[in-house]
């Protein structure tokens, strides 16, 4: 329960967070709010040698809009995101799904780039941005690229980025008044999703039927193809993975992603 | 007015809600000056045999000071099972395992740093040839299971009867006969503060220990023995403790490992552990397997009932290999059942050793009578509550023997069902749950009863009388100070212990200073555990304080220059009056200062008190998903007269809280090879304030007459009536649906396995 030993940078700026992961490269970790990495780290399950601490450059939080898409800053917190009049008006599931993470200790120090970034299957934001058909940007040496999140998560905790890149903001569209569900399956409220389903505007997300949130893609095109709710979520579980733990066999998630599409379809807000 | 009863608030929390406590970990010390770190080098197999252990890689790390193997101590006595007349004597144990690991966590080795950051990285570098053997693990373990101790020659650690003494006939004449095996899963403690010690070595040979513990006099007692010590050698300290719930009685291997370390060095050692040791290798709880049969007429007369106990003690059999006797002790519970018999098997397998745990066999019992009770009602369609009602004891007046020993002092156990019926609005509920099933609701409700009677306060056997010492001294400035046998780990002892000396001597609660816990100050006790602590250290602590009284009586009488007989003690003053001339007095401060006033006493009872008590749960389950969610939980505990409401409804609702727990989330699991699952609380669950309501406590007072304040303990009901209630709840919202039990924890998987289970049989569609 103690880490092994490593090093620790405060980055001055997002610059100097760059310039630190350019000569640390693959030995380095971003720390932000550091709620997933720093129990990794305890567990030695995370060995980095290097810790950059990005969580206090306040240029990269915060969250505005500008023409169709809201953009939140990579260490904007959980509990600053879940209460943004914006993102509460602009992107509901979004904010609604940053108020469901963990508990309300965890919700003031983490934040929405490290979630991301961690790409830990079960947990809300990955499923929640890939609801929305959001966006990344990733910046690095060579400048910003933008990554969707349909392309950005490729494993179990493994996203597109390259190790000399940071994830520095989140664009999502703004979606005032369209219609949303979202379903999390819990033993207890700060509990990761032993299932989870995110449903906006005709696209369904899964949190733990895979390594990487997915898209309940036969779910989505049976909807698009005029099939009801109830109809559709029978295809919930088509093309998806789940892993068998403690809570959950691939026969009880299968099912569990069937009924909590049916709710997030038939129940929205 | 009697300050007895009311509602006084602890005052022990200012300070925890303040600047905080000082565990084991915090304590400041000179004699802990210097103190070099112990870190332990863990089995990670279940099973295997050790061919070589080197630690030489280890010496040259950072910081690091020794590093010691079981080789090194191996001069220090194996360790016999707990009671080792009943339990086979060859199944033995050393402080670090010298030939054979028994169980994932076992401790193996010792790294010693000097600080604490350096240890876990040191640890890594010791390498141990391991030669691993197959585990064995379960309940019915098989004929050719490999053997944890070979020289045992068996892996039954012992019996309490077998099936040879089982009687063919017991259900004879019965109409309906229902059998059903069902286990009590094992779980863990997870107290907030894991195990910890510092040890300290003085010039003359004489080690001071500080460890969390429920006893001090009995830590110190096993840490002695487990040394090879003179008990007067050892001085036990017991700094605040952050829950224990049986667990931390005694010593264990880890904390005479510790002091070993400090006295081979000549320097204090210290250590602490981490969470993920906490929940390897702090004892478990729990762990029976029950073969429960029941038998009688179709309109719900239980005529006998068979509870056959398999126990699994884990790797070394401890206190919970011993467990099945109180089991059995309380086979019957609240019920009169006229043919009822018992018997039990303890087994080791290759896992964490088994302890006491929160009510420590006697909630088994419970849970066992209580699923039969609701087999035996579903199986012959007559209301559970009904059932029971036919079936308890009726209200006694004089102790009630029972054909297993246990000794019922009061009881009126039909008043405490019909009020906790009454509380809940049990027909209403009822007839909402007949509402929902006929609407075929989603949601279906189900409601679960419990009726249980348990012992508290028992003594060491059936012959010896439970006892417990109390000091009490007043002091020449108005205070007084209490010493106590017990040991308080959360249970508010500083404020009880203090209302019932202020509500005798007249002085106010906040002048009141309790100790306990210092083998020096306070050679004996018996610590507290068994729910014992008032009815028992409370109860010294009246009689110390009359006892007092007299004292004082005496030397007022001759301050005074008045006869005994003369004088009134005026509570209000603290303070020796002559009858009808209240200016001739004199206070008590005034006779401490003249000379030392102080009265040490020892309270013996008459035996072990039995509270009791209904638990009604109510819980909606979601038939889609199976997912179980408590509604409501209406509890009657009646233990006696209550001293303080504040301190015994925090009893009750840890309890209730700890109780469905273990109904809903909580179990240890390993795999098939041996290796815990649930190391850590991302996987072991315990339910917190946001998966439960408010707990709806109705009030019951039934004395005992074992004591002078009437009081039983309270400190484990919670966990004895309220498991088997909400287990019996979750079965019951889906048993229109087929479904006749569910084992523990009732997680939403099983419950959604066993509905899909009771549809295919019925041969009705695919839940």
């Amino acid at each position: 329960m103690i880490p092994a030993p490593f090093d620790y940078v405060a980055a001055q700026s997002p610059e100097h967070a760059l310039e630190l992961l350019a000569e640390h490269g693959d030995d380095a970790k971003l720390l932000a709010g550091g709620h997933s990495l720093l129990p990794m780290m305890k567990l030695r399950l995370a060995t980095p040698a290097v810790l950059i601490d990005i969580g206090r450059l306040s240029e990269l939080a915060g969250i505005t809009a500008d023409d169709g898409e809201l953009v939140i800053g990579a260490t904007t917190r959980h509990a600053d995101l879940a209460a943004a009049e914006l993102a509460r008006s602009q992107a509901p599931l979004l904010a609604h799904a940053a108020a469901l993470v963990g508990d309300p200790q965890i919700r003031h120090r983490g934040t929405i780039g490290g979630s991301l970034s961690h790409a830990d299957p079960a947990a809300d934001l990955p499923m929640a941005l890939l609801a929305l058909g959001g966006r990344v940007e990733l910046t690095g040496p060579d400048g910003v690229r933008t990554v969707s999140a349909d392309d950005f998560f490729v494993g179990f905790f493994e996203t597109v980025l390259r190790p000399q890149e940071m994830l520095t903001a989140v664009r999502v569209a703004r979606k005032p008044g369209v219609p949303w569900g979202y379903q999390k399956f819990v033993r207890r409220a700060n509990d990761w999703a032993i299932v989870g389903v995110a449903a906006v505007d005709g696209r369904v997300a899964l949190a733990n039927m895979g390594s990487r949130p997915l898209r309940a893609t036969a779910a989505e095109q049976a909807m698009a193809d005029g099939a009801s709710a109830a109809e559709a979520a029978e295809l919930a579980a088509e093309g998806t993975s789940p892993g068998e733990d403690i809570h959950a066999d691939r026969e009880y998630r299968a099912h569990l992603a069937r009924v909590l599409t049916r709710r997030a379809l038939e129940h929205q807000r | 007015m009697s300050i007895l009863g009311t509602r006084v608030l602890r005052t022990e929390d200012p300070r925890f809600l303040t600047t905080g406590g000082v565990y084991t970990e915090d304590v400041v010390d000179d004699r802990l000056a210097g103190a070099c770190h112990v870190f332990f080098v863990r089995s990670p197999l279940a099973h295997a045999r050790i061919n070589g252990i080197d630690v030489s890689a280890t010496l040259s790390a950072p910081g690091v000071i020794a590093a010691y193997s079981g080789a090194d101590l191996a001069d220090l006595p194996a360790i016999p099972p707990m009671m080792s007349g009943l339990i086979n004597a060859e199944m033995t144990r050393r402080l670090l395992a010298i030939d054979k690991v028994r169980y994932v966590g076992e401790p193996v080795a010792v790294v010693v740093t000097e600080h604490p950051y350096q240890g876990e990285d040191a640890i890594e570098l010791v390498a141990i040839d391991y030669d691993p053997m197959p585990p064995v693990l379960g309940f019915e373990l098989p004929a050719d299971a490999p053997l944890l101790f070979e020289a045992a020659g068996t892996n039954v650690a012992g019996e309490l009867g077998n099936e040879s003494s089982l009687q063919p006939d017991l259900f004879d004449g019965c109409e309906v006969v229902v059998s059903r095996t069902i286990v009590n899963q094992r779980v863990a403690p997870a107290p907030m503060e894991t195990r910890a010690a510092a040890a300290a070595w003085s010039t003359d040979g004489r080690l001071t220990a500080w460890i969390p513990n429920q006893g001090a006099q009995g830590t110190r007692a096993e840490l002695a023995e487990l040394l090879g010590l003179d008990q007067s050698q050892v001085r036990v300290i017991t700094p605040d403790v952050g829950g224990a719930f049986g667990a931390k009685f005694g010593a264990d291997p880890e904390h005479a490992v510790v002091a070993w370390v400090a006295r081979r060095l000549g320097r204090p050692a210290r250590w602490t552990e981490t969470r993920y040791e906490n929940l390897i290798s702090m004892t478990h709880g729990r762990g029976q397997q029950h073969t429960i049969t029941i038998g009688g007429s179709r309109d719900g007369d239980v005529r006998a009932y068979r509870l056959q106990i398999i126990q699994d003690a884990g790797s070394y059999p401890r206190i919970g290999a011993i467990l099945p006797y109180l089991t059995i002790m309380m086979t019957t519970g609240p019920y009169d059942i006229p043919r009822a018999e018992a018997i039990a098997k303890s087994v080791v397998t290759t896992t964490t050793p088994v302890g006491a745990y929160r009510g420590a066999g006697r909630p088994e019992a419970t849970a066992a009578i209580e699923r039969a009770m609701d087999l035996f009602a579903a199986e012959i369609g007559v209301d559970p509550a009904q059932v029971r009602r036919k079936n308890l004891l009726p209200a006694f007046a004089q102790p009630h023997r029972t054909a297993f020993g246990a000794l019922y002092d009061t009881g009126d156990y039909v008043a405490g069902l019909d009020k906790a019926l009454e509380a809940a609005g049990y027909a209403q509920l009822r007839k909402e749950q007949a509402d929902r099933r006929a609407s075929r609701d989603v949601r279906q409700l189900g409601i679960g009863l419990s009726s249980y009677v348990e012992i508290t306060g028992m003594g060491d056997g059936p012959e010896s009388p439970p006892t417990e010492n109390a000091s009490v001294e007043v002091h020449p400035d108005g205070t007084a100070t209490i010493l106590t046998g017990t040991s308080p780990h959360g249970q508010g002892h500083a404020t009880a212990w203090a209302m019932l000396a202020s509500d005798e001597l007249g002085i106010p609660v906040e002048k009141i200073t309790l100790k306990w816990g210092d083998t020096d100050l306070i050679p004996e006790g018996g610590g507290t555990g068994g729910s014992r602590s008032l009815q028992q250290g409370g109860a010294a602590v009246q009689q110390a304080s009359r006892e007092l009284l007299e004292v004082a009586r005496e030397r007022a009488a001759a301050s005074l220059e008045a006869n005994q007989a003369d004088l009134v003690f005026d509570r209000t003053r603290s303070a020796f009056a002559v009858a009808g001339d209240p200016e001739a007095s004199v206070p008590l401060s005034d006779l401490a200062a003249a000379e030392r006033l102080v009265v040490r006493t020892v309270f013996s009872a008459p035996g072990a008190t039995f509270p009791f008590g209904t638990h009604v749960a109510v819980v909606e389950v979601d038939t889609e998903t199976g997912k179980p969610t408590l509604l409501r939980m209406i509890t009657v505990d009646d233990a006696g007269v209550v001293l303080n409401p504040l301190l015994a409804e925090g009893q009750r609702h840890g309890g209730i809280a700890q109780g469905a727990a273990q109904a809903f989330v909580e179990e240890v699991v390993y795999d098939a090879d041996g290796n815990p699952l649930t190391a850590s609380f991302a996987d072991y669950p315990f339910l917190s304030a946001t998966e439960v309501p408010s707990f709806e406590l109705a009030e019951m007072q039934t004395p005992t007459t074992y004591n002078p304040l009437g009081v039983k303990g309270i400190g484990e009901a919670g966990t004895i009536g309220a498991t088997p209630a909400v287990q019996n709840a979750v079965i019951d919202a889906v048993a229109h649906l087929g479904v006749r039990h569910i084992d523990m924890p009732a997680t939403s998987r099983r419950v959604w396995q066993a509905l899909r289970e009771a549809a295919a049989l019925s041969g009705s569609e695919d839940t």
